[in-house]
């Protein structure tokens, strides 16, 4: 059985999800992803992962909400507020949502995954620190790579470019 | 273990079915990356998950990875986002309509 912990957290965790795409300003509703993307490191915790619970916080809580918060920032006013939606479409969508939880719920449930349990040690850090630099290390130079690359594209694309009479200035 | 996997999986397709509704609903490109985030979210979870309960370190590795990567992801989304906003001054997807054929 589901404990205290588990329980609060997924509340918080569903919630603040429910909140990120509902609420009407785009600022509390970044606010908002910071708690579901916080509430997914308080999962990996319970399930005995800090090392990656703690890379949750720092990447995702730390700098991919703050760079939202501050892109939204740059928007208008009263886009931040707008909320243009058509209600029929809205419905097919919760319709689709209910249909997809349901289904892939029942599967679940009805799949053997229920007798999966285990009373073993959880994995050691230390394990998924030599996995990384022996048999990872090609996809960590790679993914070093396209980090950089993606970033780099990235400060290119927002660059402002202010041209007068064909000549650049800045 | 006091939690069974079931329930985390459970979580997890809560998360993705919220994130699909978001992208098939919302038209804001803002609110359609914060849908992206929680499926990408509910991988993560579902990863971390199986590697505890099976229990292998390759989960906690493919989840350090994705996350790494959707960081990345993030970055170019949200550069479009400001390059977007800058040609049509909003930040609604039914204008952004120079690719529509």
């Amino acid at each position: 059985m589901a404990d205290a912990a588990f329980l609060a957290l997924s509340v918080i965790t569903i919630g603040s999800a429910i909140a990120a795409l509902e609420l009407r300003s785009l600022v509390y509703g970044s606010i908002a992803l910071m708690g579901t993307l916080g509430g997914i490191a308080g999962f990996f915790l319970l399930l005995d992962s800090p090392f990656v619970a703690m890379f949750q916080l720092a990447v995702y809580v730390g700098s991919i909400a703050v760079l939202i918060l501050f892109t939204v920032m740059l928007v208008k006013r009263e886009l931040i507020f707008k909320k243009v939606e058509d209600k029929r479409r809205k419905f097919v969508g919760i319709a689709l949502m209910l249909v997809l939880m349901v289904s892939l719920g029942a599967v679940i449930l009805d799949s053997g995954i229920k007798q999966i349990t285990t009373d073993e040690p959880a994995v050691d850090f230390r394990e998924i620190g030599e996995d990384f630099v022996t048999y990872y290390w090609p996809a960590l130079i790679l993914m070093g790579l396209i980090l950089s690359g993606a970033v780099t594209g990235a400060l290119v694309l927002a660059r402002r470019v202010d041209e007068e009479n064909g000549q650049r200035v800045n | 273990m006091a939690n069974e996997l079931t329930e985390f999986v459970l979580v997890s397709v809560a998360l993705l079915g919220i994130g699909i509704y978001g992208l098939a609903v919302k038209r804001n490109f803002i609110r359609m990356l914060f849908a992206v985030e929680i499926v990408i979210n509910a991988a993560n979870l579902n990863m971390v998950a199986f590697g505890r309960f099976l229990p292998h370190s390759g989960g906690q590795t493919l989840a350090l990875f994705s996350i790494a990567i959707a960081a990345a992801e993030v970055a170019v989304g949200l550069s479009l986002i400001i390059v977007a906003y800058r040609m049509y001054h909003n930040i609604d997807i039914a204008d952004y309509r120079s690719l529509k054929g």
